[in-house]
């Protein structure tokens, strides 16, 4: 029940976008169509877990014994950028489709800070394994959720009369500032 | 201290060690190509050209799955650096870019504007778009929006204008336009297109044979852009200079300004670019497709041969003409005299279709030197028999085997001999049409007395082109109307004279025209030394008999049977086109039928099956007929300069002249730049209506 709990408020409540402000960079830059957002949603669920899994693991076994706790920074760089491209290499040979799928937003997501903000999060939360992956999938869940909605209002948007001085990354960021106003709903549902 | 460093290393070499040994393990052999080709490309990683970034177009680049000029960004440099790094030779890559098919007339209706949605796509999504026209543009610019390329912009009079220089075809204008009004156009799209009820097409350009968009080279000559005139007819003649003198402008007869005033001088307009190409001395370069691997044999270099292999030729295949006499053009060498086609003229136009890779074997006769079989065994996918019509019909009267007693064809072909043919000092010609008057008016040049031309019905009944009957009448031709011969009179094996009998017309046969009818004892002699008939020709189908036996089917008019849709025989792989096909016709038509058999072939060899052509257009649009024209000020239609009569005869010099920039400036303005309904030039009211 607690896992459920984590789950929602990682999705909604703290939601990583619009909560946590962390990933704002793709979320403006890919979310001019619904298609690539989906695309990117994707992408960085996939690397987001895999990326909380093995820093935790590194932080748990190697820095915390060796009491290199301040370290942690540094070395989550390190492994989420080597991961990144050792998924690239491994997809390239297994899953062309995936990989030419992904494209462009693999490489992308190594300078993603809403991964290397969940795998922080999850040190910082000091989550157990089950909590830590659950949380990760969640909060990766949640900045698919959040690009889609957003790009889906954007696609609107294009077609709205808007004025020519607003248009464009300016009428996005207000509308992102409305969908977090409106994301804060939610506080107060789970603590 | 240490052990901080000491960690960072580790991780550090671990992931190195971890990732080299990844890269090692899962190694993917990559086409070492493909990396040269993603540094050709620009690396913009845009997806403009549909793959997921600059490496997987790079990737379909090298195995061929995308053409060499996919990448929107670099346009046809980088295009042309990747077609001669992989292999695909030195190609005209053939460009596409966007192209409105609204013209403004049926333009969609503005009724509806929605306060709030200043947007083509919210338009539509409210109200279904306009009540009145499926086609037409909305205008509200959405299109302009979607042009990341700064290409399209709002014309004054409420319609996108596409700048072809900075289109990069990457379709982004397509895909928002909901009225579907916008095309990626390609050059093989503009060939394999025909004419259909559905578009807006001007009264000219719906009565061209070859479907010349006249409107629009008009507005180029007007423009002072005759390169692009130019390559607008060229999508649809490939011989201007050749047309530029000899058609007889079947369009002219439907121009619009007509109707109060003098038409548009077309064809000098036509001739004044052809001929400027001409004299720039250089063919202007026009795209060619893809190869495709198909092999075409065409037998026969006329006008319809000429124009089936420069369009196939465009659309990618292989082609080869294979031609019975020693030089190409048909009809237009052999048929047509000097003094109205120069023959280096000719040449020139030949040579630059030529010069698309065109291959040529002279002097083979089809069902003699070469049969169907052996162009099989040659890898040869289809054959086009565009033979043409050279038969000749003859008279059955006592004296036609007289001395001095030619046949038309026969007579002008002897042109392009190495001697010419002797006419007597008074010539008699048989015939009212084209070819009557080509010999009529060659044998004055050949230093003829007198000629005279003897037809059975009147003048108004003359098949010949008017503009040709005015000039043999200007060079003191004299003509015999309502006249038949009877026999030919002889002495001692010489024509001596022509014995006709006078007619009057009766009454109107099916075909209209009035059935001449022979007045008893009106017998007359005309005298002369030489009689040459010209009443008629028909396909010389001999090829079909023995021994290839190729079992065409033919009609009763000697013609060669084929499918109108698709101009196939009954023979799959042979099609047909031009005079062969219809009977004698014009040079255009022939031309047209070019096209026509062109598109046929190119679906026939590279999909199996020749889809129909939905809605074409046959006959004048409903609409596009008008009784009067209001507003247009009546101009005088400029004339050609032709050299006079005292220069005409005795030599072949061409007799007209081309007109100057001064005069095309002028008569470009004259044209009315029509479309199927006159579109109102007033300026649009945006108005806004409360939705309440």
């Amino acid at each position: 029940m607690d896992l459920v709990l984590l789950a929602i408020s990682a999705i909604f409540v703290n939601n990583i976008l619009l909560a946590q402000y962390l990933g704002n960079c793709p979320f403006c830059g890919v979310s001019k169509k619904l298609s690539t957002s989906l695309g990117m949603g994707a992408a960085v669920i996939f690397v987001a877990t895999l990326a909380s899994i093995f820093t935790w693991l590194v932080y748990y076994y190697l820095l915390e014994p060796l009491g290199l706790k301040y370290m942690q920074t540094l070395v989550f760089i390190l492994i989420i950028a080597s991961l990144v491209q050792f998924v690239e290499i491994f997809l390239k040979k297994f899953s062309k489709p995936l990989y030419n799928a992904l494209g462009i937003y693999l490489p992308l997501i190594t300078t993603n800070c809403a991964v290397m903000g969940i795998a922080l999060l999850n040190i910082k939360h000091e989550f157990g394994f089950w909590e830590m992956v659950v949380f990760s999938i969640s909060s990766a869940a949640g900045f698919t959720l959040a690009i889609i909605l957003f790009a889906s209002i954007r696609e609107r948007l294009f077609i709205s009369h808007v004025p020519s001085f607003m248009k464009g990354t300016a009428i996005a960021l207000v509308t992102a500032g409305i969908m977090s106003l409106s994301f804060m709903g939610f506080s107060g549902m789970v603590n | 201290m240490l052990t901080p460093i000491l960690v960072m290393s580790g991780v550090g070499t671990i992931a190195a060690v971890g990732l080299g040994i990844a890269a090692k393990v899962f190694h993917v052999d990559e086409d070492p190509r493909i990396q040269h080709v993603l540094d050709l490309l620009p690396g913009a990683n845009c997806g403009g050209c549909g793959y997921a970034g600059c490496a997987s177009c790079a990737e379909a680049l090298v195995d061929g799955s995308a053409p060499a000029n996919i990448c929107v960004v670099g346009g046809l440099e980088t295009a042309s650096e990747i077609a001669g790094y992989l292999g695909l030779g030195d190609v005209n890559i053939e460009p596409e870019i966007a192209a409105p098919d609204c013209s403004g007339g049926n333009r969609a209706s503005k009724k509806y504007i929605y306060s709030g949605f200043d947007d083509c796509r919210a338009a539509m999504q409210h109200y279904r778009g306009p009540v009145e026209c499926d086609h037409g543009c909305i205008g509200l610019g959405t299109c302009v929006q979607a042009c990341q390329f700064g290409a399209i912009k709002m014309g004054s009079e409420g319609l996108p204008i596409f700048n072809p220089e900075r289109c990069v075809g990457c379709g982004e204008c397509v895909r928002a336009c909901p009225k579907g009004i916008i095309s990626i156009i390609s050059e093989k799209t503009k060939i394999l297109h025909w004419n259909r009820y559905t578009e807006c097409l001007s009264p000219c350009r719906q009565k061209c044979p070859a479907q010349i968009n006249i409107p629009k080279y008009i507005r180029f000559i007007r423009e002072g852009k005759y390169a692009e005139a130019l390559l607008t007819i060229k999508e649809r003649n490939p011989l201007p200079l050749v047309c530029g003198r000899v058609c007889p402008e079947p369009c002219a007869l439907a121009c619009r300004r007509s109707i109060g005033d003098e038409p548009v001088a077309i064809n000098y307009l036509k001739r004044f670019v052809a001929d400027w190409e001409m004299a720039s001395g250089k063919h202007l370069p026009v795209p060619i497709s893809h190869s495709t691997g198909k092999k075409v044999a065409i037998v026969g270099s006329g006008p319809g041969g000429l124009s089936a292999a420069y369009f196939l030729r465009r659309l990618g295949h292989e082609v080869e003409i294979f031609e019975q006499k020693p030089e190409l053009g048909g009809m237009l060498r052999y048929g047509i005299p000097e003094y109205r086609l120069p023959k280096e003229i000719l040449d020139w136009e030949i040579q630059g279709i030529l010069d698309l890779g065109i291959k040529v074997t002279k002097n083979v006769e089809f069902g003699k030197d070469f049969t169907l079989e052996l162009l099989k065994a040659e890898g040869f996918d289809t054959v086009i028999l565009a033979v043409g019509a050279w038969a000749e019909h003859e008279l059955k009267i006592e004296g036609a085997d007289l001395e001095g007693v030619y046949s038309g064809i026969n007579f002008l072909e002897k042109f392009q001999e190495e001697t010419l043919p002797t006419a007597g000092k008074s010539v008699v010609v048989i015939g009212g049409g084209n070819t009557a008057m080509d010999a009529a008016r060659s044998s004055l040049r050949l230093g003829s007395k007198k000629v005279t031309i003897v037809y059975r019905r009147s003048r108004d009944e003359m098949p010949a082109n008017p503009a040709e009957i005015v000039a043999a009448e200007e060079e003191n031709i004299e003509f015999a109307f309502l006249n038949a011969p009877n026999r030919i009179l002889g002495e001692s094996g010489k024509v001596t004279g022509l014995e006709v009998l006078s007619m009057k017309l009766g009454e109107p046969d099916k075909d209209g025209r009035r059935r001449p009818v022979v007045i008893e004892g009106s017998e007359r002699v005309i005298e002369c030394d030489t009689v040459i008939q010209a009443i008629g020709q028909f396909p010389d189908l001999k090829f079909n008999n023995e021994p290839m036996n190729l079992a065409l089917k033919e009609t009763r008019w000697h013609t060669i049977d084929a499918e109108e849709d698709t101009l196939q025989t009954n023979v799959p792989e042979v099609f047909t086109a031009g005079d062969c096909f219809t009977g004698p016709g014009l040079a255009v038509e022939a031309i047209a039928a070019g096209r026509y058999v062109a598109r046929s072939v190119h679906y026939y060899m590279t999909e199996g099956e020749i889809p129909p052509i939905e809605g074409q257009q046959r006959d004048f649009i409903y609409g596009s007929l008008h009784d009067s024209i209001m507003g247009v000020n009546t101009t005088p239609k400029i004339h050609e300069s032709v050299i006079c009569l005292e220069d005409r005869l005795g030599t072949f010099k061409e007799v007209e002249g081309t007109i100057d920039e001064k005069d095309a400036q002028y008569e470009s303005k004259r044209c009315l730049d029509c479309g199927v309904f006159c579109y109102t030039k007033e300026p649009i009211e945006l108005k806004m209506e409360k939705a309440s």
